[in-house]
């Protein structure tokens, strides 16, 4: 009788928390929509989707150039950052033996541990003036920041797609060498593919990071509101519109500024969806068989 | 179980605390609420901490916003004292005393293997309006102009647009970085880049441009020679009283010099 209060306190307290934290999640939304909304009224929700000119001191509050940015600066991180990172993550799991794994682990660990702005410090002192002597222009560009983002996601999708290719049990791997496969067969037929939905969720994870990195992006990526053409072009991503606007900015700059955060916002869900329905794709692949 | 219940009560407290610490905010006495200029802040900040520590009963308040919010709300009577980077003009003056805490000078930096050391007002604006584009056209090396300006809202972009630009615009592909130390970074390892730094930024591993022949200095500067400058104001509804007025008067007084000299902020002699 004791023990069942005490149990149905816990189980309370605990319901009370994953309460608290979504209550957090409604009461951020709600008063970044509200911040916005002004600006939408005002301004017009497709002229600032698709408007082309930043210029808040004349009025004008296009944040079109900006999603360019962002998506573009996180799909190059992905793809520098995606093929390494499961590749070093296959090797931990798969191939490395203990000693190795033991030196290779806490190293990536401490990768994850770097500040940003010492990633954004590194960016804007040695790549800024490689890329800049190597490829021309500024050196302050999409792809410098890309290269910044994909050393700072690779411990994200190396960890988590570890975690994945180890949980794929030793049958399957006893069965696929006991059918006379080589093991590098069976890492690409049978133990990858097992593991891909938990790769996936790695690489969302990863972009998620991508995509809301503000400081290190800040210092390298040039902040030019203007659609970058090429990837030594600098640009600007949506997060660090806000983070470069916001102490000053008042009256209507302050809510386009929330807006932008709106925008960021949908953008998120919006590739979030789209992985989602890629994830169930792959999952049902793999339960089907068809290996 | 002992543990987990410990942790619960632990997190419960925290919860309360971060609650309580929201909710009541400090109840002050004497209260001076300090707002404008993010250029003039840095300065105010250390002023303000200097006087509370002998009028420690006193709470004064400092916030940005930018000059034409310093303007309003002191005119509005919503903030004591506001902070103007730039002259007022005839309407703003009304009803309004000014107190010089000094001048500020901007300048234009440059990589120091550039060759070029002396621009004047108009190729400086044709530059950043992307009129000229290749330091071949003011006298240096052949090399395209890169230009790294500050972000929207920055107080030293905004005396450089009042200044030099006037109502032409800064060119739209300039590189833009959020701190004056990026500015410098930036300039440091760029050998065509230009850019603009407060005067009280300036240092040895960027080179300073001579502005129609005058070069920046602290004489320069507070004579008026040097084009690129701004006063910092403090701005009071008509007269000053009471707390409001001893801080004001405290402000002129020696203690308070000594800070705004460190802070590189120049006593104008004109």
């Amino acid at each position: 009788m004791k023990k069942s209060l005490y149990e149905l306190l816990i189980e309370n307290a605990l319901f009370l928390t994953a309460l608290l934290s979504c209550f957090i999640i409604l009461i951020i939304s709600a008063f970044i929509f509200i911040e916005g909304l002004p600006a939408i009224q005002e301004y017009g929700f497709f002229k600032f989707l698709l408007g082309n000119l930043w210029s808040p001191n004349d009025g004008e509050f296009g944040v079109f150039s900006m999603i360019a940015g962002s998506l573009y600066v996180t799909f190059l991180a992905l793809l520098i950052s995606t093929p390494l990172s499961v590749l070093c993550a296959t090797f931990m799991a798969e191939v490395a033996g203990e000693k190795v794994r033991n030196i290779l682990k806490p190293i990536i660990q401490t990768l994850s541990g770097i500040p940003s702005v010492v990633y954004g410090f590194f960016g804007l002192v040695v790549l800024v003036p490689f890329i800049m002597s190597h490829f021309g222009g500024s050196g302050f560009s999409v792809i410098t920041a890309a290269l910044i983002l994909s050393v700072m996601i690779l411990p994200t999708i190396i960890s988590v797609s570890y975690d994945s290719l180890r949980a794929v049990p030793g049958e399957y791997r006893e069965a696929s060498l006991g059918l006379g496969a080589t093991g590098w067969q069976t890492i690409r037929r049978v133990v990858i593919p097992s593991a891909l939905p938990g790769i996936i969720t790695a690489i969302i994870l990863g972009m998620g990071r991508a995509v809301g990195e503000t400081l290190a992006v800040i210092m390298v990526v040039g902040n030019v509101s203007k659609i970058p053409y090429s990837i030594f072009e600098p640009a600007r991503t949506l997060t660090s519109n806000i983070a470069l606007e916001m102490s000053y900015a008042t009256g209507i700059h302050y809510h386009a500024l929330f807006t932008t955060a709106v925008i960021l916002f949908i953008l998120i869900m919006l590739l979030l969806v789209v992985v989602k329905c890629i994830q169930r794709r792959f999952s049902l692949d793999i339960s089907g068989g068809s290996l | 179980m002992k543990k987990s219940r410990m942790i619960l009560i632990i997190i419960l407290i925290a919860i309360i605390m971060a609650l309580g610490i929201l909710s009541f905010g400090p109840g002050a006495s004497q209260r001076i609420d300090i707002v404008g200029s993010t250029s003039v802040q840095p300065v105010a900040e250390k002023l303000v901490e200097e006087y509370k520590i002998s009028h420690p009963d006193v709470k004064i308040n400092v916030q940005g916003g930018g000059s034409s919010l310093g303007i309003k709300t002191v005119h509005d009577g919503i903030a004591d004292i506001g902070m103007s980077s730039k002259e007022l003009d005839s309407s703003g003056k009304e009803g309004i005393s000014e107190y010089e805490i000094g001048r500020d000078g901007i300048v234009v930096a440059v990589n120091v293997k550039n060759n070029v050391s002396d621009l004047t007002k108009s190729q400086l604006k044709d530059i950043f309006s992307g009129k000229i584009t290749n330091w071949r056209e003011v006298g240096g090396n052949d090399g395209e102009i890169h230009i790294v300006c500050r972000e929207a809202g920055s107080g030293t972009l905004n005396a450089f647009e009042d200044i030099v630009m006037g109502d032409t615009k800064i060119k739209r592909d300039a590189i833009v970085q959020s701190s004056t130390e990026a500015v410098k970074q930036s300039v440091k390892q760029d050998e065509n880049a230009i850019g603009f730094v407060s005067f009280a930024h300036v240092s040895d591993d960027v080179k300073t441009l001579n502005i129609g022949g005058v070069t920046p200095g602290n004489e320069t500067i507070a004579d008026g020679s040097y084009e690129l400058q701004r006063p910092f104001l403090f701005l009071v509804k008509g007269n000053p009283s009471g707390e409001l007025k001893k801080f004001i008067d405290w402000t002129g007084g020696s203690e308070a010099q000594k800070i705004i000299e460190e802070e590189k902020i120049i006593k104008s002699t004109e």
